[in-house]
């Protein structure tokens, strides 16, 4: 089977900065991935690069065997790319509803259309109704998000990059800031992702990294320092030294 | 509630701007006014077509987020369009629009490539220095213009060979009045349509409408296109019921009392532009009538109050209070 994500090579660097240093990454169909690693390890900049606010020094990004490299993060959500938000990057003064929805037109290219909206049509109200529900968020349809408590707030976060129905899915710290107690929920959510997703997730906490993930790739100063199936990384020494070492206290 | 399907309920959940008692209020008013505000028929006909502007603005702003000092660009471009084709092409009064409206839709065409790849204070910068190049661009060129005298000395033919203009404005009254009508059902089609969602959600996070693949400067351009074909309605209307056409409507107040009106009614849900403007007209009128120097003063006043208690302006107050009435 061909990677429906690939990094060759990908470099960027800031003057002398070196963030991102020769990373080789390879997501197949339903890949379960972790991307872990120090703060400043250049995590973010790498999840730039993969979606397109960032431009690479060198190295290509492929999705389905296509360089991607030039095109417009735009483009790329089009060829099946989609991601969430450290930060929830949500229509705070918009509905539940009109959120799903704002993801589901883009999805069908209606997004522009003058004259028509996709309230009337029954397929996709049904694909929202059947999300929303899937999340026990219907009830809140009418709401605006502003109303939503965090951690619902959260679950719409990674509603919308699943109402993309993408190929790739780019998790950016997922439960970062949610409560124990809704944290369940969440991962639960995130354990029955579509299997055939490939899912890259960036996290802190190591409790969702050992049970979601099914490979990790560790970075360090904008380097891969490993890459393993979970039982190799949980248990090599280097990682241990310049990661979990240093923050015992988040390791499982 | 009553029993519903999960798909009704997500359907019911998207915010749509429906015809409601307030429609009937505003057009009972235009009827009355037609019947017994003969004296006030210029300057309704006046409140009309700055209400037809102020929509123009709320597509650009309200809805799209744009932000703009310089829609009289559009204002006075369709003004001078419609004078320019009723002097040396044709006197017939509905193309004349047509021809304001396509020519403003141009000039937004063009500007917009630039204005929208900005954001905030330079966007708003950039939109003051378009206005102002036309503006510009009018007073010198005198042969075609006639500069500061403006632009006369043309005529307008009867609406629908039928309806001629008369010096008590009714016609003009009515005419503009069927024009709003026509643009407002056709702009309340276009916010309830999937552009209309679109262009709120590039207001509130543009980034994240660009991550669920939606070519964001496209859609803006869209509508800023869409906007200034309105705005070019109005100037258009202006120029035909007014029969001069005059630099201020390139100008910089032209740009910033819409903006005002705006304020006052509120943004985003078009009703604003309809309050706003009969408001800010209704008000200079009265003010000026009873104190002619000090006039605008009462204006800002009012602005402060507006923006101090009902910060979404007066429909948003109006929306809220009905929002309170049915859960008490």
């Amino acid at each position: 089977m061909n990677p429906v994500l690939e990094l060759q090579g990908l470099s960027k660097q800031f003057g002398q900065l070196k963030v991102t240093q020769n990373v080789n990454l390879s997501l197949h169909p339903g890949a379960r991935h972790a991307l872990i690693g120090p703060n400043g390890a250049g995590k973010s900049t790498l999840v730039h690069q993969i979606t397109g606010l960032l431009k690479p020094s060198a190295g290509k990004v492929l999705l389905g065997g296509q360089d991607v490299t030039g095109l417009t993060p735009e483009k790329r959500v089009k060829l099946g790319l989609a991601r969430t938000f450290q930060i929830n990057s949500l229509f705070n003064n918009l509905t539940v509803a009109e959120n799903i929805g704002l993801a589901l037109q883009a999805r069908e290219g209606m997004d522009g259309y003058l004259m028509r909206d996709i309230t009337h049509d029954s397929a996709l109200m049904d694909e929202a109704a059947v999300l929303l529900e899937s999340l026990s968020l219907l009830d809140l349809a009418h709401r605006n998000i502003v109303e939503l408590a965090y951690g619902q707030r959260r679950m719409i976060e990674i509603a919308l990059a699943l109402a993309l129905k993408p190929r790739v899915l780019l998790l950016d710290e997922p439960v970062a800031g949610v409560p124990s107690t809704e944290g369940s929920r969440l991962f639960d959510l995130l354990e029955r992702l579509p299997a055939e997703v490939a899912t890259l997730v960036i996290e802190h906490d190591m409790d969702l990294v050992f049970r979601f993930a099914k490979r990790i790739t560790v970075l360090v100063e904008g380097a891969v320092l490993v890459e393993d199936d979970v039982q190799a990384v949980r248990t090599d020494p280097r990682v241990r030294a310049v990661y979990l070492g240093e923050r015992h206290d988040h390791a499982a | 509630m009553t029993q519903q399907t999960p798909s009704k309920r997500v359907a019911q959940g998207f915010g749509r701007q429906r015809y409601t008692w307030l429609d009937a209020a505003l057009l009972a008013a235009a009827v009355l006014t037609f019947f017994f505000g003969e004296y006030y028929l210029a300057l309704a006909a006046m409140v009309v077509l700055m209400i037809i502007f102020a929509l123009s603005l709320d597509l650009a702003q309200g809805y799209g987020g744009i932000e703009t000092l310089g829609h009289a660009a559009f204002f006075g471009t369709g003004a001078y369009a419609a004078a320019l084709y009723a002097l040396h092409v044709s006197s017939e009064p509905i193309s004349g629009l047509l021809v304001g409206a396509a020519v403003a839709a141009l000039v937004g065409l063009l500007s917009g490539f630039a204005i929208l790849r900005t954001h905030g204070l330079t966007q708003l910068m950039l939109t003051l220095a378009v206005a102002t190049l036309l503006y510009e661009l009018a007073n010198v060129m005198k042969s075609v213009t006639n500069g500061d005298d403006g632009l006369t000395g043309y005529d307008i033919s009867p609406v629908l060979g039928l309806f001629d203009f008369d010096i008590y404005g009714k016609t003009a009254f009515v005419y503009s009045c069927v024009v709003l009508l026509v643009i407002y059902a056709l702009l309340k089609r276009l916010v309830n349509s999937a552009i209309g969602l679109t262009a709120q959600g590039i207001r509130e996070n543009r980034v994240r409408m660009r991550m669920l693949g939606v070519p964001v400067e496209r859609r803006l351009w869209l509508l800023y296109t869409l906007s200034a074909a309105v705005a070019g309605v109005a100037g258009a209307l202006s120029a035909q019921i007014n029969r001069i056409v005059g630099l201020d409507t390139l100008m910089f107040m032209m740009s910033a009392n819409v903006v005002v009106m705006l304020a006052l009614g509120g943004l985003g849900r078009l009703y604003g532009a309809f309050l706003g403007a009969i408001i800010f007209v209704v008000l200079s009128d009265r003010a000026a009538a009873v104190d002619p120097t000090n006039w605008l003063a009462v204006l800002g006043v009012v602005l402060i109050l507006v923006v101090r208690y009902a910060p979404q302006g007066v429909s948003g107050w109006l929306v809220n209070l009905g929002r309170k009435r049915r859960s008490s």
